[in-house]
């Protein structure tokens, strides 16, 4: 358990580089969807939340299911 | 019904869409991304869309030292680069290489083109999106070296310009259809209070 976690925490760094995408893809993808800034605004913070969540979600099974290996 | 059109709207805020000439916009939508917004009078979304895909294919490649942008078709599986299928949709700034693949094919160029990185006069198009250099024997390619170099950022790079292209794709379907939601389509979504009467018309 004690090594998983430091696998975990020397990787961490890496994970600021999904920051970036998951913005650009909110605003591009809301910005294809609506036609005013505000619209866009409010949709790419719904596509942010989403786009994290199943992240956060995928990432959660594929820690658990890797521990212990 | 199109999508430039109010979608049967109770409170019709804002005039229909116009999207001028749709092809010619998802065409310049393509070559530079933005660009097709901007020739359709949608200028917020233009600067939008040139900023956030431009800096994104561009932080790419210089995460990848700018060789994660590259063409190349070799008999080799690992000759083939699959990824710049997607990176092509950026459009213009994914170009030159095409233009760097073309030039690599020949092998006295690749001759100098290695004499010239040995002396350490490379000139930018000696390296900028040029494919991995690959020996005949297979033994040596520039590839291994590359993933040497950049390591992580190599890949990092590659899906960073990946997913600039494929966004762009996005992109050049409003330019050429209009939001998917329409304009105003969010209030016709509502439910109607009165159902029985005829909606307005925007003018």
């Amino acid at each position: 358990m004690f090594p998983d976690l430091c696998l975990f925490a020397t990787g961490w760094a890496e994970v600021w580089y999904a920051l970036p995408l998951v913005v650009i893809v909110s605003l591009v993808y809301s910005g294809t969807r609506h036609e005013e800034p505000g619209e866009i605004l409010a949709g790419s913070a719904r596509t942010a939340v989403w786009v994290c969540g199943f992240m956060g979600i995928i990432f959660v099974v594929l820690w658990l299911m890797s521990i212990g290996i | 019904m199109s999508p430039a059109e109010p979608a049967g709207d109770v409170q019709p805020a804002r005039p229909p869409l116009e999207l001028r000439d749709p092809v010619l916009a998802g065409i310049m939508a393509w070559l530079i991304p933005g660009a097709g917004h901007w020739y359709q009078g949608r200028r917020t979304k233009a600067v939008l869309f040139f900023v956030t895909i431009v800096g994104s294919f561009s932080y790419g490649l210089w995460l990848g030292g700018g060789r994660v942008v590259y063409a190349a078709w070799g008999p080799n599986p690992d000759d083939k680069r699959l990824p710049y299928f997607c990176q092509l949709g950026v459009g213009a700034p994914a170009l030159p290489a095409v233009w760097q693949a073309q030039r690599f094919r020949n092998p006295k160029f690749v001759e100098g083109v290695k004499a010239r990185r040995q002396a350490g006069t490379a000139s930018l198009w000696d390296w900028f999106m040029a494919p991995p250099i690959v020996e005949k024997d297979g033994r040596a390619n520039e590839l291994d070296d590359l993933n040497f170099k950049y390591h992580r950022y190599f890949e990092l790079g590659t899906v960073y310009t990946m997913i600039a292209g494929l966004l762009n794709l996005l992109v050049i379907f409003d330019a050429c259809g209009g939001p998917a939601f329409g304009v105003g389509a969010h209030r016709a979504t509502k439910p109607d209070k009165n159902p029985t009467a005829t909606p307005p018309r925007a003018a």
